[in-house]
């Protein structure tokens, strides 16, 4: 085991190090870089700006270079914990980012909590309830939920909350705490504010989950296993929750992995229309702009977590299933 | 006495057990009400794909600033007798705001007929007629079915063309996909040794990298000069880039399998060519599966499409999907006025239940175990 | 030692069971009128094809169907003390057949590769039935079933109780499966083919193991198998089943040597011998199982009897005819009254 995972962790240098190459070929695979946008905003606002002030621009930002300096730059500057500044914003990367990590990473694990506690108990009790009524409600909801993108859930929800009862929910705060300095108060505040964006993020998960742990389950539930279960006398609500259950969970675990990066990517399109301070729109932003090293920094980030997500999920399941753990 | 009976039971015997595998499949098929039900509804959608300017009723491009925000305009069938109608719509302006205020006013009637004509257009690109499914009996008169755009556009009638471009993304996008991935899939499964570990690691990377990012990097990178058909074709050959993995994987998988299974050592020993034995035996007992899988594949590519041209990274207009209709829908504010402006997004939940659910019904009618 | 053979009354007594399965394409009656006695420290043996109902009939008595099947009538009657219970009336999630289970009518199921938990170890799962029905605590159980495990002949117990079940070999697990079977004494013990998915020589010594642990805990055993070999070596009693219903019971001795119906006669007829002289024709039985949907007529076996009296056979349907003591026969080649349709 130990073995697997210090492989894993070896790997994980060389993997990031393949990843940024790719990441910077696609930021830069736009014709035209920052300073195309830049000028193009300049103008669209009326203000000009002369051939030499461009150029120079351009030197001083080391846009003048071929591309693989640049990316050998961009490296060297990584690999010294630098991120870089911003282009648009002019601040270093690593402070644009770091404003928003924490709030993302709330409403990240606020979905993840809420899905995993509503869709495992309603997979079993569908299962186990098979054709009852609550079953074909909670699989039309399933469905409806599963065939909702998640900005239509957000779209919805905001109108309806603005239209009938006339209140704004958008952002993550009430207007009077937004530039507030944090207290309790405000962190109620948040709470107050945050169920309603990490559900919506997370039906969509949710109903997903529910009916793969359903169809897990019903799978379990016919395995021979299940009748010596029976056999030997146990409870029937207890022999379902120790052996079915437990093993129509492993697949489940194996997929813990892809949320990490997901719920950032599933909380960007709510977050823009909530709009929500997110990491999501910091990123569309840079990448529409072109600012390239904060659309590196970003999408570095949301690869490492990727990988990392993976491996946590892999040792969970190892941690869980000992045919795995002993290597069948 | 004896040997007819057993002969009888026999031909008993033999009438289940010739029904082909399509055969049985669309059986189980045809049990599922729900499932067969979003068929018919898939079908009707593929319909107006073919042809979307016989049901729209006008431009779908056609602006006019002065008949933005129309509320909707239903449709009512009776009136004495079989006399289609919509509510006329009346204007008002609002003395304190200044802005026109429309409503719809149910007695009076803009009289309605199936079959008229009206703007000619191109059949497929084979040619021209002018016959629409339903128009105003007055060609001056501009009905808006399901209300008008800020712009004045009217929604039905760019719900119909958007139902063209979103739903042939999904199935172009898919069928790239599959593509992709059972050639690269199977190659992989089928031969081993390098070639399976180079693809095999390929799909790794690939799959590891979130997608979300990665579509609005590489729709971000579409030139913004490019025409709309241009871009249509980029963000399908995207989608479906990010998307063979999956399905390439499990092929591998099941080659890999099916290599060992019994049935393939007797083909083998019978002596059958390799091509053969891909072909006829390999192949059949999981393209039901891929079947059924490419249909459930389908709708996330249509949320991806929608969503990517609701932020302005995909489709873009004047090309018209659902996720650019959506686009008009952003703002509150908007939404709180015009309401209307959300129907794209329910035309997309029922585009996006009805394959889930035939793939689901495909699903369990193709598997033979589970039963 | 001898057997005590307490009086005549039996310890579990089928009479007439029913076990329907409605499916969508029809009714599939699976086991169609059974009636057996199985008495203390006996071993009753049910023999017959692949789906003729042997398993459901003992899963009916532990109530362990699942929809879509049903017990659709008869009585199943347990002896406790001096009364007797009948476990066909009873729920299946009800607490006596909870207590019942495993406590005093205990499984092997029919495929020991997958009838342990892969996640859990073959202990655990052993402790779990000890601590639920002799209310031990957790290291008593432990102890106890490492006991368990030396008394069925698994080396190394205290190792082997913390292993998974497919770290273990077939015989083994097979034993572990014994093992947990026994583990709390009951009275009944319903092997479901144990000997079916096993090497010959692992065969002999499972069933040697059976027959020591019979004479040791003086436990009544069913046996279910389509082995009439392993059959002569283990019952004393013998049910022999089709499509649902008994063709013929009795002691092992006179099924072997006398038996009546043609069934029977004819299973024993197709058994490869030694002794039979080379390329002779295998006596095959002839026909097919019908398909369940597509029952024959009157008798079942008719289609494929080579004594078959048309008329009779073809309408009519034998009910069970004693014969003797303990003998009993369906055929209305001896004697069999038709029965009411």
């Amino acid at each position: 085991m130990t073995r697997y995972i210090t492989h894993r962790l070896l790997l994980l240098p060389l993997l990031l190090l393949v990843y940024s190459f790719v990441i910077f070929v696609i930021i830069q695979a736009p014709p035209g870089d920052f300073l195309t946008s830049y000028v193009a905003t300049l103008s669209a606002s009326g203000t000009s700006i002369s051939a030499e002030q461009i150029q120079a621009l351009r030197h001083q930002y080391g846009l003048d270079q071929p591309f693989v300096v640049q990316y050998l730059y961009w490296l060297r500057e990584l690999l010294h914990g630098n991120f870089g500044l911003s282009l648009e914003y002019r601040r270093p990367n690593a402070d644009l980012i770091g404003e928003q990590l924490g709030l993302t990473v709330a409403l990240a694990v606020m979905s993840f909590v809420l899905t995993w506690i509503i869709a495992v108990p309603a997979g079993i009790y569908s299962a186990t309830h098979q054709r009852s009524v609550v079953d074909h409600v909670l699989t039309v909801i399933n469905y409806i939920g599963v065939a909702t993108p998640n900005f239509m859930l957000a779209l919805i929800l905001m109108w309806i909350a603005f239209a009938y009862f006339g209140i704004s929910i958008t952002g993550l705060y009430s207007p009077e705490y937004t530039d507030a300095p944090w207290s309790m108060a405000k962190f109620v505040n948040l709470l107050e504010h945050i169920w309603l964006p990490a559900l919506v993020i997370g039906i969509a998960g949710t109903a997903r989950l529910t009916r793969i742990m359903r169809a897990n389950l019903l799978d379990e539930l016919n395995k021979p296993y299940v009748v010596t279960a029976r056999a030997k006398g146990l409870r029937e609500w207890r022999l379902v929750l120790r052996y079915p259950a437990r093993l129509a969970l492993n697949p489940l675990v194996s997929t813990i992995g892809w949320y990490l990066p997901q719920l950032f990517s599933g909380s960007l399109i709510v977050a823009t229309v909530m709009n929500l301070p997110n990491i999501g729109p910091l990123l569309l932003r840079a990448l529409i702009n072109q600012d390239m090293y904060l659309a590196g920094a970003i999408l570095l980030i949301y690869s490492f977590l990727t990988i990392v997500g993976t491996l946590l999920s892999d040792i969970a399941l190892a941690m869980m299933d000992p045919r795995i753990r002993m290597g069948m | 006495m004896q040997l007819d009976a057993t002969v009888a039971a026999g031909a008993v015997e033999e009438r289940i057990a010739v029904a082909s595998n399509w055969t049985l499949i669309w059986w189980r098929f045809r049990r599922h009400r729900l499932a067969l039900f979003s068929a018919g509804v898939l079908i009707c959608l593929y319909i107006v794909v073919l042809c979307p300017d016989f049901f729209a009723t006008q431009d779908p491009q056609q602006t006019d600033a002065r008949q933005a925000f129309i509320p909707t305009q239903p449709l009512h069938l009776f009136d004495g007798g079989w006399n289609p109608w919509v509510p006329a719509i009346v204007g008002k302006r609002n003395p304190i705001t200044l802005r026109m205020e429309w409503t719809t006013d149910p007695s009076r009637k803009t009289h309605i007929e199936f079959f008229t004509h009206g703007q000619p257009y191109r059949v497929l690109g084979l040619f021209t007629t002018s016959i629409h499914l339903i128009g105003a009996t007055d060609p001056a008169q501009r009905i808006f079915l399901l209300g008008s755009d800020r712009l004045g556009r009217d929604q039905w009638s760019r719900i119909m063309h958007g139902t063209q471009t979103s739903m042939t993304v999904g199935l172009v996008a898919v069928t790239l996909s599959v593509i992709l991935g059972v050639v690269l899939g199977g190659i992989s499964g089928y031969f081993g040794g390098i070639i399976d570990q180079v693809i095999q690691r390929l799909i790794e990377l690939l799959q590891s990298v979130p997608t979300i990012p990665v579509w609005l990097a590489l729709s971000a990178a579409l030139p913004r000069d490019w025409t709309p058909t241009q871009v249509f074709l980029a963000i399908t050959v995207i989608l479906s880039l990010v998307g063979w993995t999956t399905l390439g994987r499990e092929v591998r998988g099941r080659f890999l399998a099916l290599r060992e299974e019994d049935f393939v050592l007797a083909a083998r020993l019978a002596g059958c060519g390799r091509m053969r034995i891909i072909l006829r035996h390999m192949m059949p007992t999981f393209l039901s599966h891929i079947i059924a899988t490419s249909s459930l594949a389908i709708p996330v590519a249509i949320i991806s499409e929608t969503s990517l041209s609701f932020l302005g990274l995909g489709i873009r207009p004047p090309a018209i999907s659902w996720g650019v209709l959506l686009q008009e829908a952003q703002n509150i504010q908007t939404l709180a006025l015009a309401p209307w402006l959300l129907i794209p997004g329910l035309v997309v939940i029922v585009a996006v239940l009805a394959f889930n659910l035939v793939g689901d019904g495909l699903r369990d009618a193709s598997d033979p175990y589970s039963h | 030692m001898p057997l005590t053979h307490t009086a005549t009354e039996p310890l579990l007594s089928v009479r007439g069971l029913h076990v329907a399965f409605r499916m969508d394409e029809g009714t599939v009656h699976a086991v169609d009128g059974v009636s057996f006695d199985v008495h203390p420290g006996q071993v009753v043996g049910i023999v017959g094809e692949s789906g003729c109902g042997k398993s459901v009939t003992t899963r009916a008595v532990l109530q362990l169907i699942d929809p879509p099947g049903r017990i659709a009538g008869g009585e199943i009657l347990y002896r406790q003390g001096d009364a007797f219970i009948d476990l066909a009336r009873q729920s299946p999630r009800s607490r006596l057949m909870r207590d019942l289970r495993g406590a005093d009518i205990a499984l092997i199921p029919q495929e020991p590769m997958a009838a342990f938990s892969p996640v859990h170890t073959v202990g655990a799962q052993i402790v779990e039935a000890l601590m639920l029905h002799e209310r031990l605590s957790r290291n008593a159980a432990r102890d106890r079933t490492v006991e368990l495990f030396r008394d069925v002949g698994i080396s190394m117990a205290e190792t082997r109780i913390d292993a998974y079940s497919w770290q273990l070999s077939g015989g083994l697990r097979q034993r572990a499966m014994i093992a947990m079977a026994l583990s709390c004494k009951p009275r009944l013990l319903i092997a479901d083919e144990p000997t079916t998915a096993i090497d010959v020589t692992t065969q002999a010594q499972i069933l040697a193991l059976l027959r020591d642990l019979k004479q040791k805990y003086q436990t009544a055993i069913i046996f279910i198998t389509h082995d009439l070999g392993v059959i002569a070596q283990m019952a004393n009693f013998v049910v022999v089943m089709y499509l649902g219903r008994v063709m013929e019971e009795g002691p092992v001795d006179d099924i072997f040597h006398a038996p009546k119906h043609p069934y029977t006669k004819a299973l024993l007829r197709s058994i490869p011998s030694l002794q039979t002289e080379a390329r002779t024709v295998l006596p095959a039985i002839s026909g097919t199982l019908p398909h369940p949907f597509n029952r024959p007529s009157g008798c079942p076996f008719h289609p494929r009897c080579t004594d078959m009296v048309p008329g009779r056979c073809t309408t009519l349907v034998p009910a069970l005819r004693a014969l003797g003591p303990r003998q009993a026969v369906s055929c209305f080649l001896h004697g069999s009254e038709a029965e009411p349709a």
